[in-house]
């Protein structure tokens, strides 16, 4: 079957002067040689943590940004190739669904009007259809037709975020895009938006990217899981197969770090030695080996390669 | 409620009081805290759970805010009863405070050896070069590497986990008595998380604190609490030991809370999550009886129109709840 | 972080008018001494007790009066009574601080706009033309102009104001748009496939509006000053017209001796402008409690 999005071998740099007048440029590898592939109906989790690249890889594919190399198919449309009007067409099919529930809606305008825009833009409804599918938007993420008239200020985080799904979803996408959608969300709310996805995913036969640091919500949502670090992609594998048995050192100490609800256990963790170094100085061969408990000679130098070493698993790490 | 405690607050209220109403914040709050013992304080967005540490350290804004009713015994003395300067030399000194967000809590235009040394200096009468050297002594402490030099760093030189250490640091440098830390990794990665969370542990051991860690993580709660504290909306409406919280929950919401967190299990991905419907309710606007009622798949007719009182169901586990 | 201390307490220019309005102390004290001098203007040929610019017979006896019974602000060196002309000069004194501030406005924004949204080289071009324009003196600049035009006048006040007073508002847009443009809710309708157009207008600039708001009370005031500086200089009205600013050069000669002469128009000036910034203090507050810090 035809995967519905690949992405190969993506870079994005951005320059940064060191120096007042002649500085020497340096760049920021915000994303540097990322490649993997979405099936349709599947969801794939991208997890890492601050600096990573994750947000940048959600919005590269998203042509919100140009890249510096690579390609994003979408089907079989090289979406970086599109001209204006493919581009206007192929974002129809592409959503997007953000963190903050506080600056993804425009303060100013009713939820009506947001949700709305899409149909607007895209020429699907006006007037009263518009307000008709806006109504049935609504409703399909858990509001109700009061809310049309209402604006963002008077909503919980939670109904936000929900809002934002309705606008996503209001011009028919295939694919969607979730950029930490509940990290900015409390705990008992979290639940419900998650469970949200989970049947729009079903009844609308949707296509997830759902972008994480909480491996625990990217687990519990995906079918596969890739971990990012520095810029790459370090692992990639379905999810329980991730959890049973992590390969790179990364996902081990990402998985150890994560606090048990059992005060019973106490476990051996793996705790990383210093801070996540920055994407300006990306250090030389294998980018993690600054912290790598397992680090040995060859790591130093020599940049290990992303490679399936057991079936739908691929790592990327010399110690395999 | 129990003896030998090093902290005890009795029926504590802070309200504010805003244009659109009578805020209760902290509406009846009573908890205590023992020597060396860590306390957790669980709860979402306006619970009350920060609004409690800052009426311990009387660090309320005033106005809207204002401590309205209660107690709160230190060491056999009601702090809320204290002239300020003698608050004033029990903050930072022993009872110390630590937020959630390193950047905002340093001062930019200091270097952080120098914000330590202030502290120092603020409780104790010693030469600024004596002071400067225990600042770089509780910088190594906090496992700050070459703390000599990058005391003479500013904050934004520094990453988020070391900031953080930092205000450890800050916090940490006279050796109190007692810890409130609102938050302390929220804002932090999951890895550096887990250090800072370890390294807060191992110096609680080492100075033999007690800590009042605030935090809506239960993970977190569970592998560093000696006993939990579980408020919703400005009350407590659980407490226990760690181990009896979470085997057997009493509470609606707590088991709530429980259930609707992702586990990180092998096998069990299409189990759907059991989310508590509805939302936080609004403070201005709480119904009465129960406030959890309107959300609680367990209500009944009884949880209207009294609230219930906060019951001790099991020796050391207390709930809020008629059911329990 | 809190979700309600997130959830902030502004409200939009939108919301001003449907309903939302808030009553802080800053608007109602603001409108109420605007209203009293718009009124004033307004009603100026009423309320005035004598004609303003005819010199009365028997010069000798009603020159330089000070404030008495029959003349309350006294006469100046002509015998023409001073409340009256206070009064007249309220209408052309507002007239240009506000025509001067609606012209500014647009030209100011369209160029904020601009500059903000396209970046590089667009905003190069902008923004440098803007410098330089502001690096001028801006007396210079007027008595330049002044002179190109030939005639000082009422014509030639509101084109060299205008000329000055842009780039104010321009930077203020920029700045606004310049943030505004990495807001996630502008991502959003790019996504959703928005053009450029409706990007600037229908998002953009709306989302600008409190501080544009503010920021015209602010520069009311501002070209009342400046009106009165220039008509202070010569380079104002003319006669017969009549002006805060140019009954303020009329009397300067006479400062010490006969007071009044500055003293009436002064206090006019004084608290029209005064009047302003409260009002606009008062907007920005209920617009955007933020804008304050």
């Amino acid at each position: 079957m035809e995967p519905l999005l690949v992405v190969k071998d993506l870079k994005k740099y951005f320059p940064v002067k060191r120096g007042l007048w002649f500085g020497e440029r340096a760049d920021v590898r915000a994303v540097d040689g990322v490649s993997f592939a979405i099936g349709r109906g599947e969801t794939l989790g991208l997890v890492g943590e601050s600096g990573c690249g994750k947000s940048t890889t959600a919005r590269l594919v998203l042509r919100l940004l140009e890249p510096t190399a690579g390609e994003v198919y979408f089907g079989k449309t090289p979406v970086f190739k599109a001209n204006r009007k493919e581009m206007h067409q192929l974002r129809r099919k592409m959503q997007i669904v953000f963190q903050d529930p506080y600056s993804s809606l425009d303060p100013r305008m009713s939820v009506k009007d947001i949700v709305g825009e899409g149909l607007v833009i895209h020429r699907l409804a006006r007037g009263q259809e518009k307000t008709e599918r806006v109504a049935e938007l609504l409703e399909m993420v858990g509001l109700g037709r009061e809310h049309l008239g209402r604006y963002p200020h008077e909503f919980s985080g939670g109904q936000r975020q929900r809002i934002g799904i309705a606008r996503a979803l209001a011009v028919g996408p295939e694919l969607l895009i979730a950029d930490e959608p509940v990290s900015a969300l409390d705990v008992s709310i979290q639940a419900q938006v998650i469970n949200l996805f989970e049947d729009l995913q079903e009844q609308l036969g949707l296509t997830y990217l759902f972008i994480a640091h909480d491996l625990r919500v990217v687990k519990h949502i995906s079918d596969r899981v890739a971990v990012m670090y520095l810029g790459q992609i370090v692992e990639l594998a379905e999810s329980d197969e991730l959890y049973r048995n992590p390969l790179h050192p990364y996902t081990q100490a990402l998985l150890s770090a994560i606090p048990v609800i059992d005060p019973k256990t106490k476990r051996q963790r793996i705790i990383l030695e210093g801070d996540p170094p920055s994407p300006i100085q990306v250090p030389a061969g294998c980018r993690f080996h600054p912290r790598c408990p397992k680090r040995f000679d060859r790591c130093d130098t020599e940049a290990p390669v992303l490679r399936e070493v057991a079936p739908r698993h691929w790592v990327s790490c010399h110690l395999y | 409620m129990r003896n030998g405690s090093l902290l005890m607050i009795q029926d504590l209220q802070t309200h504010f009081f805003t244009g659109e109403g009578v805020v209760r914040a902290v509406d009846g709050v009573t908890l205590s805290v023992r020597p060396g013992e860590t306390l957790g304080l669980v709860g979402e967005s306006g619970c009350g759970k920060t609004v409690t540490a800052l009426s311990i350290l009387r660090l309320v804004p005033d106005p809207p805010g204002r401590i309205v009713g209660g107690t709160i015994c230190f060491d056999g003395r009601d702090l809320l009863r204290l002239p300020e300067e003698e608050m004033r030399s029990i903050r930072g000194c022993a009872i110390s405070m630590i937020f959630q967000e390193p950047m905002t809590s340093l001062n930019p235009v200091f270097t952080v050896g120098e914000q330590v040394a202030e502290g120092i200096r603020h409780h104790q009468k010693v030469s600024r070069r004596e002071a400067w050297d225990r600042a770089v002594e509780v910088l190594r402490r906090v496992k700050i590497p070459d703390p000599a030099r990058r005391a003479y760093e500013y904050p934004h030189q520094l990453s988020g986990g070391l900031r953080q250490r930092v205000m450890i640091a800050m916090a940490l440098a006279l050796g109190p008595r007692l810890l409130i830390a609102d938050e302390p990794t929220t804002a932090l990665d999951v890895t550096i998380q887990a250090q800072i969370i370890e390294l807060l542990m191992g110096l609680q051991e080492e100075m033999q604190m007690a800590v009042i860690l605030i935090t809506h993580d239960l993970g977190v709660i569970a592998e560093t609490a000696d006993r939990v504290v579980v408020m919703y909306a400005g009350r407590v409406v659980e407490e226990a030991s760690a181990e009896q919280l979470f085997e057997t929950p009493l509470h609606p919401y707590t088991q709530g809370l429980l259930e609707s967190l992702p586990k990180l299990e092998v096998g069990k991905r299409h189990r759907r999550l059991t989310a508590i419907p509805g939302v936080i309710p609004n403070l201005l606007d709480l119904p009465t009886g129960c406030k959890f009622a309107p959300r609680c798949p367990k209500v009944i007719g009884d949880c209207w129109p009294t609230e219930p009182e906060l019951k001790e169901v099991r020796p050391g586990h207390w709930a809020r709840c008629i059911l329990a | 972080m809190s979700e309600r201390a997130r959830r902030g307490t502004g409200r939009s220019v939108r919301g001003l008018f449907s309903g939302q309005w808030q009553w802080s102390p800053g608007i109602v004290l603001g409108s109420a001494i605007l209203l009293f001098f718009g009124l004033m203007a307004l009603l100026s040929t009423l309320l005035a007790p004598y004609d303003p610019t005819r010199i009365p017979e028997g010069l000798q006896g009603l020159s330089l009066l000070p404030p008495r019974g029959d003349h309350w602000f006294g006469t100046d060196l002509l015998g023409r009574d001073l409340l009256s002309r206070v009064l007249y000069g309220a209408r052309i004194s507002l007239l240009i601080g506000i025509v001067v501030e609606l012209v500014v406005t647009p030209i100011g924004v369209i160029i904020g706009l601009f500059a903000g949204y396209f970046g590089g080289r667009i905003d190069s071009v902008l923004m440098r033309t803007t410098d330089a324009v502001m690096a001028f003196p801006a007396l210079v600049l007027a008595i330049a102009l002044t002179a190109l035009l030939e005639q000082p006048g009422l014509l030639s006040v509101i084109i060299v104001l205008t000329a000055v007073r842009w780039t104010t508002v321009a930077r203020l847009v920029r700045v606004q748009v310049l943030s505004l443009r990495e807001a996630e809710h502008i991502a959003a309708i790019v996504a959703l496939g928005a053009g450029k157009g409706r990007i600037i207008f229908r998002h953009l600039l709306p989302n600008c509006l409190a501080p544009i708001l503010v920021a015209m009370t602010f520069g009311v005031a501002s070209n009342i000053l400046a009106e009165a500086g220039l008509g202070f200089l010569g380079l104002g009205i003319q006669p017969p017209m009549v002006s805060w600013g140019s009954l303020l050069a009329e009397g300067a000669v006479y400062l010490t001796a006969k007071p009044w002469l500055c003293v009436f128009p002064g206090l006019a000036i004084t608290c029209t402008v005064l009047g302003f910034h409260v009002l606009g203090d008062g907007l920005r507050d209920v617009l955007d409690p933020r804008l304050r810090s």
